[in-house]
Formats: structure tokens, sequence, C-alpha cells
């Protein structure tokens, strides 16, 4: 796998705010047609890796390369047209508050693609009956839908426009074990119909084995392992089995302090 | 810690976020001028901006300007110049108690509004969202009120006029027992163009102002519930704060001999 030319490709990553460095020299490879979900402890960066890629965070050095660009420091168009590959579930969903669901899902393309509205319409319909919801919630508010829902609309949003790479930010998290699941069976589903290349974070072991072809573990700013899912609980690695059985003795030691 | 690196600190913060406010300004008047636009957003904005504060800026009009009659009278009447009150009134609405306080009711009404809906959006990951959408916050978010707010308050500043020198005439009629046709007189006699326009070219800058700013804290606002709150009051007190310098900076330049 390492031969072959990676969709993302980062080196030496690294990002600090103020005295508190985040990321560390962080090397990581996203293959094509891959699943990776990178683990790790609550404030150990994750997000942060996103955001660096995605173009949200300036990171203060190191290199993104995505389908061969460097795309470390790009702005505007340029930037633009690589976001065009992406597609994103945030954490809280971050749907619009002032559209309705169906205009949220379609907003990619009205707004980036310039469909008609009627045609986008259409579209967001269809992609939310993908993700089990009807039109009787085409018409609501984000604000009258349960965090289930808005996951599945948020998936719904990143998925309409088709794109090649898709991000998941702890995509389970807050939502009860079944529906953890049921949002879990949804990302499997679209992201085998589609085809397309993923790179989940999450700190939820269940919903990490459950969508991952491959897994990575961040921890002080750095990837410390990666491998096949079915490799973790032989990952002869201190750390990762720390995490995956949740001890808190081990040599993974909780920061009770923000910096 | 050393009191000189102190005062130090505070004047390098003051620099600094001076300096961020110009490239937020720089960056929203470039994302303004420049198409695409967005005309459903843009008509948003001005029925929230425009239409919803009408009342409270009718309100304000009405009442500064039956007070306005009222204590020119109680002053004039000592000179027995009883009859430079509808002048008065009009000058004052025209030039200044017009734009100023509609100016100052719009920056709490919507500055606030402004910077609590982009804060919160800041704080729940939508504006990342959008970038990752290819949409740009400033074209998409910043330019529809910053347009909206320049376009709506001389609209709201002409009401307000008429309804403030309306106020002052009903007073003047029913209460101070002027002539329709003398109050009326009075009124139109010394007003000039330049007086109305000047006017409404303070409400078109304060209008900017109070877009600018409310964009401007939202859209830096973090940590949580508390920072839009932050953002929220700071947005109006520096809105208001602008407003009366800008006010006395085009009052001057306008009238200045």
């Amino acid at each position: 796998m390492s031969d072959a030319q990676p969709r993302i490709r980062i080196r030496g990553l690294g990002i600090a705010f103020g005295p508190k460095v985040v990321l560390d020299r962080l090397d990581l490879d996203l293959f094509e047609g891959e699943s990776l979900v990178v683990i790790g402890g609550s404030g150990t960066g994750k997000s942060v890796l996103l955001k660096c890629i995605l173009g949200l965070l300036e990171p203060g050095a190191g290199t993104i390369v995505v389908d061969g660009e460097d795309v470390t420091h790009l702005k505007g168009r340029a930037r633009d047209a690589v976001l065009a590959k992406f597609g994103m579930l945030f954490q809280s969903a971050a749907l619009f508050d002032s559209l309705p669901v169906w205009e949220n899902v379609a907003f990619p393309l009205i707004q980036a693609r310039h469909v008609p509205r009627a045609e986008a319409r259409a579209i967001a319909l269809a992609k939310l009956a993908a993700v089990g919801l009807g039109p009787d919630v085409a018409m609501l508010s984000p604000a009258e839908l349960s965090g289930g829902m808005k996951k599945r609309v948020g998936l719904a949003r990143a998925i309409v426009a088709e794109p090649s790479i898709i991000f998941f930010d702890e995509p389970t998290t807050g939502l009860d074990p079944i529906m953890a699941d049921v949002i879990n069976d949804l990302v499997v589903d679209c992201t085998r119909e589609l085809g397309v290349t993923t790179l989940s974070i999450t700190h939820d072991l269940a919903s990490a084995r459950k969508i991952a072809t491959r897994i990575a573990m961040l921890h002080d700013g750095r990837i410390i392992w990666t491998g096949p899912v079915a490799t973790i609980d032989c990952s002869g690695n201190a750390h990762v089995d720390q995490f995956i059985h949740g001890r808190a003795e081990g040599p993974i030691k909780m920061a009770v302090r923000a910096p | 810690m050393n009191p000189l690196a102190a005062i130090g600190a505070v004047f390098l913060d003051f620099l600094g976020g001076a300096g961020r406010l110009a490239l937020f300004a720089g960056a929203a008047l470039g994302h303004a001028a420049r198409p695409p636009y967005y005309p459903r957003l843009i008509l948003r904005q001005v029925l929230e901006i425009g239409y919803f504060s009408l009342p409270v800026v009718g309100l304000t009009a009405i009442f500064s300007g039956m007070v306005l009659a009222l204590q020119s009278y109680t002053g004039f009447v000592r000179f027995e110049a009883e009859s430079a009150i509808a002048t008065v009134v009009v000058l004052s609405m025209t030039r200044e108690l017009g734009p100023v306080l509609a100016g100052l009711m719009v920056a709490g009404r919507v500055g606030a509004a402004m910077a609590a809906e982009i804060g919160t959006m800041r704080v729940t990951e939508q504006i990342d969202a959008l970038v990752t959408l290819s949409t740009s916050p400033f074209k998409y978010l910043v330019a529809p009120r910053l347009i909206a707010g320049t376009l709506m308050l001389p609209c709201l500043v002409l009401v307000a006029d008429i309804i403030g020198v309306f106020g002052g005439y009903m007073v003047g009629i029913h209460k101070l027992g002027f002539g329709q046709g003398a109050y009326l007189e009075n009124t139109f006699e010394h007003l000039e163009t330049i007086d109305v326009v000047s006017g409404l070219v303070k409400a078109a800058a304060f209008g900017f102002l109070i877009a600018l700013m409310g964009c401007y804290h939202g859209y830096y606002s973090r940590g949580g519930a508390q920072g839009v709150g932050a953002a929220t009051t700071n947005a109006v007190v520096s809105a208001s704060i602008l407003i009366l310098t800008a006010n006395y900076l085009i009052t001057e330049a306008f009238f200045a001999r």
C-alpha cells in the first residue's frame, strides 16, 4: 500500500496555539479507497488535524499534499478547487440555523455548483431518503431535530455533492449506542456506495472498529501507531492497549487541567 | 509585572485589534463590491435592518421631536423667540437627532443581533462548514449585512426625520398653541437641502459601521456562550462610540467654516 500515491500525504505537520504544541512533526498518509480512523484522547489534536487539511487552520510547519498538489498554504479559488473534492461531517453537524433542512443539504449544490433550486431540492430529498429521513423532515428547521437526525442531515450534506474524500469528525459523539450504530451503518453504506476515501476521527472504539479499514493513533502530537483494524487488539503498543481498554493506568497520562 | 510593560502590552493589543479590524473592513468591502451577490440574503437583511426597525426608530423619533418642541419653547419663550421653535425642531431632527438616535437604536437592535448570530455560527462551527462548502463567509454573511446596513439606515432616517418633525408639529399645534400654517411655514423656511443630505450621509456611514461592528465582533468571537455574549456587548458599545465619533467628523466636514 505504501508504494501507491496517497490521496493525502502529510509530512512534518506542526501547529501550536501559544505555548501549547498540538501537532508535532506529524506524518500520515491516506490512500485511495481506504477508511482511515484516527483515534486518540480528547484534546490530542484530532480535530486540529482535519482543520489543517481543510485549510481552516494554517500549520506552522510541514506540508499537506492532496493528489500530488501541495495545499498547505493555498487560499482563495485554488483552495476552493481543492475543497470541492471534500465532504465533511462536523462533530455538531454544523447545520445552518437560518435554513430549512432541505436547503442545508442542497447548500453545496446551490452555492458552489449553481444548480437551480428546484433541481437541488429534488437531489436533497433523495439524499435525505438515503440517510433514512423522509420529506416531512425537509421543511423543518435544524433546531427542531434531535441529535441523531442532525447527524443524518449533516451526512446527507457531506455526500450530496459526491465528493471523493469525506471527513467525519466524531460521527457518533453525543448519541446513544443504538443511534451511534445507525450512524456507523450509514457512514459505511454511504461511503461504500460512493466508493469514496474517508478519514474519520473519534475516541469511540466501537465506531472505529465498524467504519475503519485502518486505524492510526494520535498521541503527543504524533501518529504513534498505525495498522489494519483487525490488528488493533494485538498492536504491541502500550499506548494503544491502554486506550482501547480504557485503563487509567499506563503510559498515557491525562491532563486534568487545561494548559 | 513592570507597569511600563503592562502599558506597552495594552497598547500593542490595541494596535493589533485596530489592524485586524482594518483588514476585516478591507476584505469585507472587497467582497461587497465584487460579484457574485446574494440578492435573497441582501433582501432578508433589508427587511431585518430596515422594515423591522421601523417601530423602534419611529417611536424614538416622535418622542424626540415632541420633547424638542417642548424644551425649545421653555427656552425661547424667555427671549420672545417662539417662532424659531419649528426651525429648531426640523434642523435638529434632520441634521443630528434623526441620524444619531436612529443609529444608536439600530446599533442596539440590529448590531447586537448580527454579533450574536454570527458569533453563534462561529462557536458551532457553521462558519467552518461554510468554508468547507467553498462559500466565503465574507461574501455570504458579511457583505449582505454591510450592503443592507448602508442602504437602509438612510431610509430609516428619512422616516425618522418626518416622524420627528411631525411630533414637534403636534406639540406645537395642540400644546403650545401655534397656528398650523405659521408652524409649517417656519418649518420649511430655513430648511435647506444640505441639512437633509448631511443627515442621510451620516446615516449611510452609521449603517456601515453598525454592520461592520456586528459582523467583526461576531466573526472573531470565541469561547462558547460567554464569548458570544461578550461579542454582542462589544458590537453595541463599539458601534455606538464610532457613531458618535463619525457624527462629529461628518458634521465638521459638512458645516465647518
